[in-house]
């Protein structure tokens, strides 16, 4: 039985544990607190029980839940198989919880980095095993999203890649092969994208809602860049901006002062009920 | 107004809320406006159970219970507890 450990309660480790679990594996979902993981539990439960609504499959919460153990502390994934972490986008914190996992999981172990923009190369870096270490960028939400970023680092082995496939074929994932450039093909155009339309709304030039109409509108797109911005998490958007500006060091990627500002205040999207929509999902 | 007027109600303005530049008719199917989706349904099943206080069963949390705010209506008024008359 492979046992998969996710690191990190958030919006992503949340789809990637309910995502395994409904792909039968066995699943360790670690955090920080009790309480987030508490949170994660009841999220996870519902979103099983919504997932027909949102054209998945019928899903059984007990079920799903059945496969998912939960711990505080990286500890608990000493005999994990593979790990996928999704912790904040921001390197300080990465780096501590790469440093924590590099010393308690086994030598075997495949490191999954689940990130939008921070290079695979510096976080495999970190640990001292390289080559067992490699990206995956996840879309949001997960078990919605068919197709995911691969990428291995400088020093990842091939064979961590071809079983970072597997499993990620076992999750009903196509992956597709990206080389290690900060921000990957995805999230180096959606960024910038979600960005000036945030300088938009700004500089008073159009309100979030008639940035969102031009993109459904002119372009097809199901959603428009600030509503996507509200799905991903305003404050991760601005990590993710502020990630390319540093590694790029380029000023086309300044983060938006209202990015800023939104996350100072807590308006992150739909995770806080408020960002550039507000919304009523606290069920 | 009866009870199921009233869900139609305030069903309409926590839409209209959120989309102020919809104009939605009661048997408009909302989905295709091209503007809400299946996200909103979420939040629409939220706002449902809370407001009226009740619990939507698994088997009814199906889009076409949501597609139109008659068919919301409908499903407030199945899984309200009735009243007995005198």
């Amino acid at each position: 039985m492979t046992v998969v450990g996710v690191v990190g309660a958030g919006v992503m480790g949340i789809g990637v544990a309910h995502n395994l679990a409904q792909s039968g594996y066995e699943t360790v979902l670690v955090d920080i607190d009790e309480q987030i993981l508490t949170d994660a539990k009841a999220a996870i439960s519902r979103n099983c029980r919504l997932s027909r609504l949102m054209g998945g499959p019928a899903l059984d919460p007990d079920e799903i839940l059945g496969r998912i153990t939960t711990a505080v502390g990286v500890e608990a994934l000493a005999k994990a198989d593979f790990v996928i972490e999704n912790v904040t986008e921001n390197w300080d914190i990465k780096r501590e919880v790469h440093a924590e996992l590099d010393r308690v999981l086994s030598p075997e172990a495949v490191v999954i980095v689940n990130t939008s923009a921070i290079p695979i190369t510096r976080v495999a870096a970190v640990g001292s095993h390289p080559e067992r270490v490699v990206g995956v960028h996840f879309m949001n939400p997960v078990p919605a999203k068919p197709v995911v970023e691969l990428i291995p680092g400088f020093h990842t082995a091939q064979e961590t890649v071809e079983v970072t496939r597997q499993l990620l074929s076992g999750m009903g994932k196509k992956a597709v092969d990206v080389k290690d450039a900060s921000g990957f093909v995805s999230n180096r155009v959606l960024m910038l994208t979600v960005n000036e339309a945030a300088y938009l709304v700004h500089e008073g030039v159009a309100t979030a809602e008639s940035v969102d109409e031009v993109f459904r509108g002119c372009f097809g797109h199901p959603m428009g860049p600030l509503e996507t911005a509200d799905l991903i998490g305003v404050d991760t958007i601005l990590y993710s901006v502020e990630v390319l500006y540093e590694h790029y060091a380029d000023s086309k990627y300044r983060p938006c002062p209202l990015l800023k500002q939104m996350t100072d205040a807590g308006l992150h999207g739909r995770k806080t009920g408020r960002g550039f929509y507000t919304y009523d999902n606290k069920g | 107004m009866s009870e199921y007027t009233t869900a139609q109600t305030q069903i309409l303005s926590f839409i209209e809320a959120r989309f102020p530049q919809a104009s939605i008719e009661t048997g408009q199917d909302i989905f295709s406006l091209g503007y809400i989706n299946s996200l909103f349904a979420m939040e629409l099943v939220m706002f449902i159970e809370k407001t009226f206080g009740l619990t939507i069963p698994n088997d009814e949390l199906r889009i076409d219970n949501f597609r139109t705010v008659e068919a919301m209506a409908d499903l407030v008024a199945r899984r309200s507890v009735p009243v007995s008359v005198d």
